[in-house]
């Protein structure tokens, strides 16, 4: 029991809050056809990173977390910028964006001297999900007690709070993101701005991309933002629901993810496990491929099965 | 910097030549087939193909690895490389045609979820222990260091290829961009060319993911078409200029690359592109930013004296600074704010033309919404000689003699 909480559950805690803080955030991107702006600021934060981490010197550090969301919010200038001035279509304006600094942020990794030591390009893709341990953890009652909570790794508790700041995020705003999600000339034209709120959404989702980034990894942040909310897009057409199984869905990846990853080589007798991070996106993918198929009103095999009914009718 | 000029003129070493050379092909090829992904406005699905390529260089390496004793030879990774890409391609589509999610959400879910799949396979690989693996962490964002000329002579050949391919199809594929109905209405598989398209795409992709790594591959055929865009509208010589700037940029990043240690190759290609990008953008006589503040700024001074001298034939005084000083440049008017008898003259002019294209947007008001420079030119240099006459002859009887008598008369 103690190995469980020591390692497998901190690991747990880390790869579920990450998925739920960016699976939140994505329903709103998907609705407004921004998913690919999470891809965009996955990549983008990486220089913020690089250069928190040489201000502070530390990893997990606020410092990183504030350069990467200053990353991302020069990152949306920039778009906008080139797309404006340069009359550019926004695909590709956000390819020239996101893929420069991505480099940037490779250049000055590799220049610095910060790669292998600290921080490495592949733990920027892969993450580093295992690295969670909760040492002081010894018994299941050991989940109550403040003074053993306290000592869990500085992402859980970082992560923590940023699913706080996105649930309040959203319940502040939600009547505001769902009016200018559906509808955006009419949140104009009721008096609020659908720019400053879809940019206060770019921040909230690079404050969760940066919070998620050292547990899972950039690109699998990306499968985060948009897996569990397409999963509860298929399924539902009311947006409260749609939140609520996004939520139940990034939960469930974290925790079979890691399950799967941990055990289940081990069940079919190897001795090995594989990245952990890796299978919550797989297991992301897996919930999403289901739902698009057997979906009971938008699934392809019901709708493929209501085709038939008619003709034959 | 030394090392960095002998790279640059190809004396530093046979392998960082060959190195230089295949990048600048790739460069090239990715340039021109990037022009017709920009153009058919599926810049973002090259993201997708890149990220699909490594679930099946893992599985490659790790089916290699099992049946032949070695994992390492590029042309079976490449292979897995491009048939899970090519998988990745199909499922965007699937996704896009059968269910209610858009492009957009389909894009994202599958180059995540088959970068999973391959990360997921590449910590197998690494449990298997064997040697040799090391060489896949090269795949991510591309590593020229260690590579054999074997596999240099194979990229730089590839690439030239896929160049090839694209100049040949040119037509057809700008026919594709510009117009598909009439593509198909003409006899061309539209379907096919699309197709034909993507495949020459992911086999960029695939040839250029040892040198620039799947991460940054796209930037190669994204960043060259949008920098050569700002420079021309025709295609030919914007899949020219795309391959121009593609070629020389890949050429210069992976000579800086051979010039120092940790240098990665893919990231400095990416960012040598963007410096093309930006010049392009600022200094491009057609579409760029100087050429367009200076187009304004044209624009801003022919509006002003033509407000000023409209001012001067009314006998109302020109307060505006801007207007006061572009009038005294021309002559216009003295420094004390009196015009001047020149002005005087021009302001009887242009009121009289003012006049004309005021009668003419009464009479004809739906040609003159079309016009562009409506009233900022004389109106002789933008009507046709008898519409202009016309035009005079409807104004004279009315207005003109008693204004020019009264004038007279004043003066």
């Amino acid at each position: 029991m103690d190995i469980f909480l020591q390692f497998d559950l901190p690991s747990i805690l880390l790869g579920s809050l990450a998925a739920l803080a960016c699976g939140l955030l994505g329903n709103f991107l998907v609705l407004r056809k921004q998913a690919l702006m999470g891809d965009a600021i996955s990549h983008v934060v990486l220089p913020g990173i690089v250069l928190g981490f040489l201000f502070s010197h530390e990893t997990g550090s606020w410092a990183m977390m504030i350069g990467a969301g200053i990353a991302a919010i020069f990152a949306v200038l920039l778009i906008e910028l080139i797309r404006r001035i340069g009359n550019v279509e926004p695909g590709a304006a956000m390819g020239v964006v996101f893929t420069t600094m991505f480099a940037a942020g490779v250049v000055i990794l590799e220049q610095t001297g910060t790669a292998g030591v600290h921080l490495d390009v592949e733990h920027a893709l892969y993450g580093n999900l295992e690295s969670a341990i909760w040492l002081d953890a010894y018994t299941l009652s050991d989940l109550w007690n403040w003074q053993a909570l306290s000592t869990l790794p500085e992402s859980i508790k970082q992560l923590f709070i940023v699913n706080l700041l996105v649930i309040g995020f959203i319940v502040l705003f939600f009547k505001e993101l769902k009016i200018s999600s559906f509808d955006p000339l009419l949140s104009a034209s009721l008096g609020f701005s659908p720019k400053w709120l879809g940019l206060s959404l770019i921040v909230m989702v690079a404050i969760a991309a940066v919070a998620a980034f050292s547990a899972v990894g950039s690109i699998l942040v990306i499968a985060m933002f948009i897996c569990p909310a397409a999963t509860a897009r298929m399924l539902t057409d009311n947006l409260k629901t749609q939140l609520f199984i996004s939520g139940i869905a990034s939960l469930s990846a974290g925790l079979f993810g890691y399950l799967l990853a941990a055990f289940g080589p081990g069940l079919l007798g190897y001795e090995f496990s594989v990245s952990a991070a890796g299978m919550i996106a797989v297991v992301a993918g897996l919930q999403q491929v289901l739902a698009m198929l057997f979906a009971p009103h938008y699934g392809v095999v019901m709708r493929r099965r209501r085709q038939r009914e008619h003709v034959s009718a | 910097m030394e090392q960095f000029f002998a790279a640059l003129t190809l004396s530093a070493g046979y392998n960082t030549a060959l190195v230089c050379i295949g990048a600048a092909l790739l460069g090239a090829a990715s340039g021109a087939i990037g022009v017709f992904v920009l153009l058919r406005k599926r810049t973002l699905v090259s993201d997708a193909v890149s990220h699909a390529t490594l679930p099946g260089v893992a599985l490659a390496f790790i089916i290699a690895q099992v049946y032949f004793g070695s994992g390492r030879s590029l042309p079976v990774l490449l292979f897995g490389a491009a048939l899970s890409a090519g998988i990745g391609v199909l499922a965007v589509d699937w996704i896009k045609t059968h269910t209610r999610l858009t492009e957009d959400a389909a894009i994202g879910t599958v180059l995540s979820t088959f970068f999973a799949v391959g990360m997921v396979l590449l910590t197998i690989i690494q449990s298997m222990s064997i040697s040799g693996q090391a060489g896949l962490e090269g795949f991510l964002l591309g590593a020229t260091s260690g590579m054999l000329k074997s596999e240099a002579l194979t990229i730089a050949v590839a690439a030239a290829l896929v160049g090839l391919a694209v100049v040949l199809r040119m037509k057809e594929f700008s026919l594709l961009c510009f117009d598909e109905g009439f593509a198909a209405a003409s006899g061309y598989n539209v379907r096919w060319l699309d197709r034909t398209l993507l495949l020459l795409l992911l086999g960029i992709v695939v040839i250029g993911l040892k040198t620039v790594g799947l991460v940054l591959i796209i930037a190669l055929a994204i960043i060259p078409p949008v920098a050569a865009r700002f420079w021309t509208d025709r295609v030919p010589v914007l899949v020219a200029i795309a391959a121009g700037i593609g070629a020389s940029g890949s050429y210069i990043g992976a000579a800086l690359s051979a010039s120092a240690p940790n240098m990665p190759t893919g990231g400095l290609i990416v960012l040598v592109l963007f410096s093309f990008f930006v010049v392009s953008l600022l200094v491009s006589p057609v579409r760029g930013v100087l050429a367009a503040a200076l187009k304004h700024y044209r624009f801003q001074r022919i509006v002003h004296l033509r407000q000023g001298l409209l001012a001067i034939a009314h006998n109302e005084p020109v307060l505006e600074p801007l207007t006061r000083s572009i009038l005294r440049r021309g002559g216009f008017m003295s420094g004390d704010g009196q015009p001047t008898v020149k002005g005087q003259s021009e302001a009887r002019l242009i009121e009289r033309d003012q006049k004309l294209w005021n009668l003419y947007r009464e009479m004809h008001p739906e040609e003159s919404h079309a016009l562009a420079d409506w009233s900022l030119k004389p109106i002789g240099e933008v009507l046709p000689a008898d519409t202009v006459k016309v035009l005079e002859q409807e104004l004279s009887p009315h207005v003109v003699h008693p204004e020019e008598s009264g004038k007279g008369g004043a003066n």
